[in-house]
């Protein structure tokens, strides 16, 4: 027997939404405390690209994100979530200066965390250089936050992935919890592969994408300190063990990722696959991590036990 | 071209050695200051091997001195490469980009010189990062080339070049990233670099970030400030 | 792009007490719709913005149909349009309708 949606309570309707497939809404609306959140410019002030008509293509009337404060646990978190559908989620003027805005309030405050769903292909096209500056600013503003004692956390796992402009937005969070869909990187393997050709990277090989790119290789590196499975009440649970984590930035913290990326450079900077830098990490059957449930990755991850905890 | 430059700039003398593509010295203000030199040249590609070690120039310059810090920009975009993404090129190249915040907003003005290419990724990281962004003329950014742009819209070159008469929001080019309010200035290649540099040195603006404002002032992005400025008070009230 | 306005007298007012909301999103083959309660309990209308021109009739039709069907007075739905098949169309206004009907903000 099948109860009504609504029926159901709400933590269980998490646990079975897939977060690569929910939309931004859907996302937050399962991921905060339920009917908690507070939407700054919801669609209904339609404040859309002003650039895309120049195009001829469709606008949305959030730009694609949603921003806004809500709770977890009870607690106060200002959150923004990209819409991966639209435009690939790519970060265009309005769309950036949203999350630019919350992000300059959340360092004037100093105690409300960030959470920062990414789900974007980078730079949007029609409007590359707000785009790509917004990206600049939004980079910015997180340092900013993150001296002024603001957790900035970053959930990685929507259909976009985190490409571009957004692959770097999230090495600059405090902390990144990621699902096995969500993959991160600058380039794109079609982008790596029309500028260099397909020797180099055979975008249609999806397996390659995923080992390179995706959230267990980036889990492995220590990029990301938690693996998430890919359901949006794991993702909630990653962000409440990610906010009990995060200590205070510094300069330390810089020299400590100096260390931790030169060293990743000497361990497995000649390594030609990623099945080559698990073997290089001691795991006996790297041939097998694509395959290996979320249970058995997760313990496997903690027990190679890569971290950037303090040195990001 | 950069010998040149940076000659220009440093006419007291400067220890900067380009190896590799990269960029890595100080050099003498007229002041007597130490002003850091670190950047990209040749149109190289921005990886992981060359941003671990811009970085690491400027981390090992903190604590030991207390000038400014300069970043020249002649690169290509990032490194697009598997090696570069298996290695997690996005954590090296926001470091960079961290650092120099870092550095900025803690008594390190940094001030970014583009004098050749740079695009995506790599400007980001580089010029993007600083406090002050100063064009040369002749540079020529291109956060997205129009031949990528026409194969990805399906807009032939005569339309995209047609549109961007009308818009700096898009187009690759000096001028363009100077209306959007990235480029804060563009310096002058008859005067000597060292006299507009110090002029900037001594009127250099405070380390909050303006470039929206700049954005709106000049014209080329209207929406950017008011927008930012709106969540920001909409979030402040919420408490 | 395509701007098509509809207007059409209703027999009822739509339920519920929230005051607008919001489903969908735009992308190939989807569409956004935006429905606020903003309008006399007799009037319904629908603006839309679609990428497909030439289908004024097609929206005609959906529309009629789906007024008649569900009587909802006093909402404006607005729609942003990547090209949705009328089925899609009809499906994502029903979801606006019962979405609007919640209780809710």
């Amino acid at each position: 027997m099948t109860a009504p949606l609504k029926d159901v309570a709400p933590a269980e309707r998490a646990r079975s939404t897939s977060f690569y497939e929910a939309s931004a809404r859907t996302r937050l609306e399962l991921l905060l405390d339920a009917g908690s959140l507070i939407e700054f410019i919801g669609p209904g002030q339609r404040e859309v690209s002003p650039h895309l008509k120049i195009f001829d293509l469709p606008e949305q009337f959030d730009d694609g994100i949603v921003v806004g404060h809500g709770r977890l646990d009870g607690s106060p978190v200002f959150v923004a979530a990209q819409e991966g559908r639209f435009m690939g989620g790519a970060f265009g003027e309005v769309h950036g200066a949203k999350l630019t805005g919350l992000l300059r309030a959340a360092r004037e405050i100093g105690t409300v965390p960030v959470l920062v769903l990414f789900d974007t292909g980078g730079v949007r096209l029609q409007e590359a250089n707000a785009g790509e500056l917004a990206i600049a600013e939004i980079m910015r503003a997180v340092m900013e936050a993150r001296s002024a004692g603001v957790k900035v956390i970053g959930l990685i796992g929507g259909r976009s992935g985190c490409y571009g402009g957004g692959g770097l937005i999230a090495g600059c969070c405090s902390a990144l919890a990621v699902s096995e869909p969500g993959r991160i990187a600058v380039s794109g393997p079609e982008v790596i592969e029309t500028n260099r050709g397909v020797e180099e990277f055979d975008s249609r090989d999806r397996a390659l994408v995923w080992r390179t790119m995706g959230g267990k290789h980036r889990r492995l590196l220590g990029a990301a300190d938690v693996f998430a499975d890919d359901n949006v009440q794991d993702f909630r649970e990653a962000a409440l063990e990610l906010l009990g984590l995060v200590g205070p930035f510094g300069l330390d913290r810089l020299k400590a990722e100096q260390d931790r990326l030169a060293g990743r450079l000497r361990s497995f900077g000649a390594c030609g696959d990623a099945i080559d830098i698990w073997t290089a990490e001691g795991i006996a059957d790297a041939q097998a991590v694509p395959e290996l449930p979320a249970d058995q990755f997760i313990a496997l991850a903690n027990r190679i036990g890569r971290t950037s905890r303090d040195a990001r | 071209m950069l010998d040149e430059i940076i000659a220009s700039l440093f006419p007291d003398g400067h220890e900067v050695r380009r190896d590799k593509g990269v960029i890595l010295g100080s050099a003498t203000l007229r002041s007597g200051v130490r002003m850091l030199v670190l950047g990209v040249a040749d149109r190289t590609a921005l990886g992981v091997d060359e941003a671990i070690r811009l970085s690491g120039h400027v981390l090992d310059s903190i604590g030991r001195d207390s000038g400014p810090i300069l970043v020249l920009v002649d690169s290509d975009s990032q490194r697009m490469s598997k090696r570069d993404e298996l290695l997690g090129l996005n954590e090296f190249l926001a470091h960079l980009a961290k650092v120099l915040i870092h550095a900025d907003t803690n008594g390190r003005p940094t001030i970014g010189l583009l004098y050749g290419h740079s695009a995506a990724g790599a400007l980001l990281a580089t010029g993007l990062a600083t406090r002050v962004l100063v064009g040369l003329p002749g540079a020529e950014p291109a956060v997205m080339d129009l031949p990528s742009m026409a194969k990805v819209t399906k807009l032939s070159m005569e339309a995209l070049q047609e549109k961007a008469k009308s818009t700096p929001v898009f187009a690759p080019g000096l001028s363009n990233l100077a209306q959007m309010g990235a480029v804060h200035m563009i310096w002058s290649n008859a005067a000597s670099l060292a006299d507009q540099l110090e002029a900037l040195l001594v009127d250099l603006p405070a380390a909050r970030d303006q470039r929206d404002a700049l954005g709106k002032e000049r014209g080329g992005r209207l929406k950017a400030a008011e927008i930012a400025e709106r969540v920001r008070d909409l979030a402040l009230q919420v408490r | 792009m395509e701007d098509l306005s509809f207007r059409h007298p209703v027999r009822a007012r739509a339920g519920g007490a929230r005051r607008s909301a919001i489903v969908g999103v735009v992308a190939s083959g989807n569409l956004e719709v935006l429905v606020e309660r903003v309008l006399p309990d007799a009037e319904c209308a629908v603006e839309i913005k679609t990428a497909a021109v030439g289908f004024g009739e097609v929206w005609s039709a959906v529309i009629g149909d789906f007024v008649e069907r569900y009587s909802p007075g006093g909402l404006k739905f607005s729609i942003n349009d990547g090209g949705a098949r009328p089925d899609t169309v009809s499906l994502r206004l029903a979801q606006a309708v019962r979405l609007i009907a919640e209780n809710g903000q």
